[in-house]
């Protein structure tokens, strides 16, 4: 296996010489041969990132196969938005994915906006950013302890989901609800920030900071992570494209795309941010870009906190949402979640319910086609920490 | 491999010198924030039981249920909403879009029973240990998932019509209906408190589907008289209307009207698909007396039944007091014409200035037809008694109001005052300042009643409409005496009222003798309410006949008298007003079927 991190790129082929066999271009595996095990990863396993599974067929501690396994969780929630009225698709949005409902919320009432031609107020575009940063480093939180995790280091995992707590405190001030928030409704949102939320939430970047400070000395610098990070699921910018890697785990690999900078949504334009990339393609490099960017989505914080105007309105004015029609119409509404592009598609057929919805995640892709190839090759052991390095979510794959 | 990098992670060990952050005390509450989306509440004082919470949750976790203590009242279904928390996601969306601000959550989120029935609870009737909590989510004053606003109604401007009988109103539009009816919530309050209960979500919708022909359909179910009703209706379904707690209720009388409007008077029978009906199919012949909103309601749906149906009219023309009580600019003459001829092009004969007990008698009616109806109404004047009233100068607004509907001239004078504070006495003030606006040029009325502004039983648009037409409304006296000198009407004095009803709600005024007014008039018009004459029934008819309070026949719900073949309804039974009237009609119509069928 090829752990030498420095080479670029180096290692996203499988070394093949041993086994299995090749024949035209397929492994031949015969299990019969007492060469092979097959067994599962998931989907009741600490290592899978939410309810998946991966069918591994391993060869001593060699992955020689993986197949990946959704159908845990469906719930259907595309189908469901159909027999829905618009104003009801947000309560069920935002459940696509636990840990960043937000960017859900917000794709869902953008698409909608569009497509009914509504002009969403400032203030509300506004608290919209907030919301979607503050959800990136709740959900960033909670990969950076499930990545240490991963690597057997739960101690860190418990700071971050403690700290992440904090930010639901945050959450739970300013939407009413910790988990998911159903804050975004067509138009605008539903509160105003309560008094003193600003000073609050400053206060709980500068603790985070220092978190994420110890962090960085336990675990980024940390001879343990190095040796198993660097060089584990090497990324090169061809397969970006190919596969249609994107977010983090395609700026780890030197690709400069990041919607919130490329295509500007809610008030991004506003904030001075910059693209976090790396060249080197690996586990590791997605991490630090995934840290830096933890930075920065709290810089982004403290910027709206000091631009955002106090009062103005919250929402646009809607029609009577019981009798709401959108014209007929489709458009694709996307924005960035911590996992990279995150989009909506949605069709409207002049009805007072969605045609149809389609909820583009990046875990798609990156849970079953990236992870599939990446996972050959490496060492069972390493599985958990190379899914959770490409930060999939289950439930995106699901909708 | 850096040596850094091995020795860095032990760092960790620093935390353990800081404070921990794991809240000290789990076991003891930790409240929501002020805003949490926790257990529901419902103040009963506030909900109407609307069923817009039930219609808004997107998980079928709320059904409006029956609740002990709650009852069912105009405005009130008496239903409450019932939660499933095994459904339940908290979204909040009853509490967005409930319209009395009775639903709000509280902060409350540990619940621990013992029997998963509990989770199905009535927020507000069941007791919970939230229910007095202060903080919790509502909605907050910036969003709005229904629309408060009602569409504006255009209207000629005060003096483009206060030296004619123009119409005011000029109707919505297609858009603005459309946008109009969006705001219905279809909770259906309104249908219960509709004397007719008319379907009138139904008809909204139909409008929102721009469906006006099935519209118009749903309109003659239980109301022949759009076109008259779209425009002068008492609109009690308005006052009731779920959108009234929160902003202004929905204009369901406009958009009455504009259906109406939107189908031409030769089309009526083709949408209605009555094209069949000319030749009446059934054997038995009814007889109605009174050519007004009731009698020409019962007449209607008799006709459809396949009744031959004959009325009796003393006036002119038919209308009764929608054509001789309601001055034109509220509702102009070819409107009325338009409900009237469709349902005289079915077959319903009329014979006019017949009056009943002089030309024909009760009895011959009794005699040649299976069953009448009388719906004669209340077109006799009431007076002060004041002293004074019996001046030649003084007049009754219902005498006048004919008058001016005949076509008569009135001698009008140059100063008026006209003692009411109903919508009456509304249109004769704002009838007599266009007349003398046309005479004199100038507007010289004066309209006082018993009640107060805040409690005067005229419609508001009416006082202010009639204020922009320059009449003087200056409400809160009593009269007490007319002046004349040589026969001539000097004015009207009065006292000041300060009571209208006493404890018991009874009529029983009381004044302040010390405060007193005088209004100069050469003319006086009174408009304290309305009389029957009811001396179409012979002493013989009376003496089967049983009557109820202030002289009324008595009847049963059917509107059947004592004598099983005299059914009678309309103003001199309940009102009054147009719908009542239709609304008996109906119903008396579909009980002569019943008895005739026996
Ligand atoms: S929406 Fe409000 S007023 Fe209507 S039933 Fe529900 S709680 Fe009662």
């Amino acid at each position: 296996m090829n752990r030498d991190s420095e080479s670029k790129y180096k290692g996203f082929e499988a070394d093949r010489s041993k086994y299995p066999q090749m024949e035209k271009d397929k492994p031949v595996i015969d299990l019969e041969s007492q060469k092979f095990i097959k067994t599962w990863q998931g989907p009741q396993h600490p290592g899978v990132t939410g309810n998946m599974s991966v069918e591994l067929i391993i060869n001593g501690d060699e992955i020689v196969d993986a197949k990946t396994h959704v159908g845990y969780l469906h719930r259907g929630f595309e189908k469901l938005m159909e027999r829905r009225r618009y104003i009801q698709c947000f309560p069920i949005v935002c459940r696509i994915c636990v840990p960043e409902p937000d960017t859900n919320e917000y794709c869902v009432s953008a698409a909608m906006e569009d497509l009914a031609g509504i002009v969403v107020p400032e203030k509300a575009l506004w608290l919209r950013t907030l919301n979607l940063e503050m959800s990136r480093v709740g959900s960033f939180l909670m990969w950076l302890g499930g990545q240490a995790g991963s690597l057997g280091m739960g101690a860190i995992g418990q700071w971050t989901i403690g700290m992440r707590d904090f930010w639901l405190d945050l959450f739970e001030e300013m939407t009413g609800g910790r988990v998911y928030h159903m804050y975004m409704i067509p138009g605008g949102v539903r509160k105003d920030l309560p008094e003193g939320f600003r000073d609050r939430t400053r206060e709980l970047i500068v603790r985070t900071r220092a978190l994420l400070f110890d962090i960085e000395k336990t675990f980024f610098n940390n001879a343990i992570v190095k040796a198993r990070l660097k060089g584990l699921g090497v990324i090169s910018p061809e397969m970006v494209t190919e596969y249609g890697i994107v977010g983090p785990s395609a700026r780890a690999s030197g690709i400069e795309d990041d919607i919130r900078i490329n295509n500007p949504y809610g008030k991004y334009a506003e904030l001075d941010m910059k693209m976090i990339t790396s060249d080197v393609g690996d586990a590791y490099a997605r991490a630090e870009v995934r840290y830096q960017e933890l930075h920065q989505s709290l810089d982004l914080i403290s910027q709206i906190m000091d631009k955002m105007p106090e009062g103005g309105k919250i929402q646009a004015k809607l029609p009577n949402v019981l009798h709401w029609k959108i014209p007929a119409g489709q458009t694709y509404v996307k924005a960035e979640s911590t996992r990279g592009e995150h989009g909506f598609y949605m069709v409207s057929d002049g009805t007072k319910y969605p045609r149809r919805v389609f909820a583009r995640g990046a875990s798609y892709t990156h849970a079953i086609s990236v992870l599939e190839k990446l996972a050959v090759n490496i060492s069972i052991s390493d599985l958990a920490a190379l899914m959770v390095s490409l930060h999939t979510c289950p439930p995106e794959i699901e909708r | 491999m850096k040596l850094k990098d091995i020795l860095s992670p032990f760092n960790v060990w620093e935390r353990a010198a800081k404070k921990p952050w794991t809240i000290k005390d789990p076991i003891n509450d930790r409240p929501g924030a002020a805003n949490y989306r926790g257990f529901h509440k419902n103040d009963f004082d506030k909900c109407i039981g609307c069923g817009s919470c039930e219609e808004i949750c997107q998980n079928d976790a709320i059904d409006l249920v029956p609740v002990e203590g709650q009852e069912t009242k105009e405005g009130n279904s008496g239903l409450r909403p019932r939660i499933d928390y095994g459904r339940c996601c908290w979204c909040g969306l009853c509490v967005d879009i409930c319209p009395t601000g009775a639903l709000t959550m509280s902060n409350d989120y540990t619940w621990v029973a013992d029997d998963p029935e509990d989770y199905r609870f009535i927020p507000g009737a069941d007791k919970t240990k939230w229910q007095d909590a202060t903080k919790g989510y509502k909605r907050d004053e910036g969003i709005a998932l229904i629309n408060y606003d009602r569409v504006k109604m255009k209207e000629i401007e005060p003096e483009n019509r206060d030296k004619s009988f123009i119409e005011i109103v000029k109707g919505y539009n297609k858009d603005q209906a459309m946008k109009e009816a969006e705001r219905c919530l279809e909770c259906g309050i309104c249908i219960a408190t509709c004397p007719a209960h008319m379907d009138i979500p139904a008809y909204i919708a139909a409008i929102r589907d721009d469906d006006i022909e099935n519209a118009f359909r749903i309109l003659y179910e239980t109301n022949p008289l759009p076109e008259i009703c779209g425009r002068i209706c008492t609109h009690k379904c308005e006052t009731v209307c779920a959108l009234h707690h929160n902003g202004e209720p929905l204009a369901i009388r406009w958009l009455k009207r504009y259906i109406a409007d939107q189908i031409p008077k030769d089309k009526y029978m083709e949408v209605l698909g009555t094209e069949h009906l000319a030749d009446p199919i059934l054997d038995r012949k009814v007889a109605i007396i009174g050519a007004g909103p009731a009698g020409i309601s019962a007449a209607y749906y008799l006709a459809i039944m396949g009744y031959q149906v004959k009325i009796f009219e003393a006036l002119p023309d038919s209308g009764g007091m929608t054509r001789y009580g309601i001055p034109e600019y509220r509702l102009p003459y070819d409107q009325i014409e338009k409900d009237y001829d469709y349902i005289k092009s079915l077959g319903v004969e009329m014979q006019f200035s017949t009056r009943v007990g002089e030309d024909i008698s009760l009895e011959e009616l009794h005699r040649d037809y299976d069953a009448v109806f009388a719906g004669t109404g209340l077109h006799l004047g009431r007076s002060t008694r004041i002293p004074g009233s019996d001046n030649k100068r003084v007049y009754f607004a219902t005498d006048l109001l004919r008058e001016v509907s005949l076509g008569n001239e009135i001698d009008v004078a140059e100063k008026i005052v006209v003692i009411g504070g109903g919508n009456v006495a509304m249109d004769i003030t704002r009838t007599l300042a266009r007349l003398q606006n046309i005479k004199y040029g100038k507007v010289d009325v004066l309209t006082t009643s018993l009640e107060t502004e805040d409690i005067m039983p005229a419609d508001r648009e009416e006082v202010v409409e009639a204020r922009e037409e320059k009449a003087v409304i200056d409400p809160g006296w009593g009269p007490k005496e007319i002046e004349i000198s040589d026969g001539k009407i000097k004015g009207l004095h009065v006292v000041k009222c300060l009571s209208v009803f006493d404890e018991d709600g009874r009529f029983n005024p009381k004044f302040d003798d010390n405060q007193r007014k005088f209004f100069e008039a050469d003319m006086i018009v009174e408009s304290i309410g309305q009389g029957m004459d009811l001396s179409y029934l012979s002493e013989e008819i009376k003496s089967g006949l049983k009557f109820g309070p202030r002289g009324r026949i008595q009847v049963n719900k059917n509107f059947q008298s004592d004598l099983k073949w005299l059914f009678v309804g309309g103003d001199i039974i309940q009102g009054p007003d147009v719908i009542h009237g239709v609304a008996n009609g109906h119903v008396a119509a579909r009980a002569i079927d019943q008895f005739l069928k026996k």
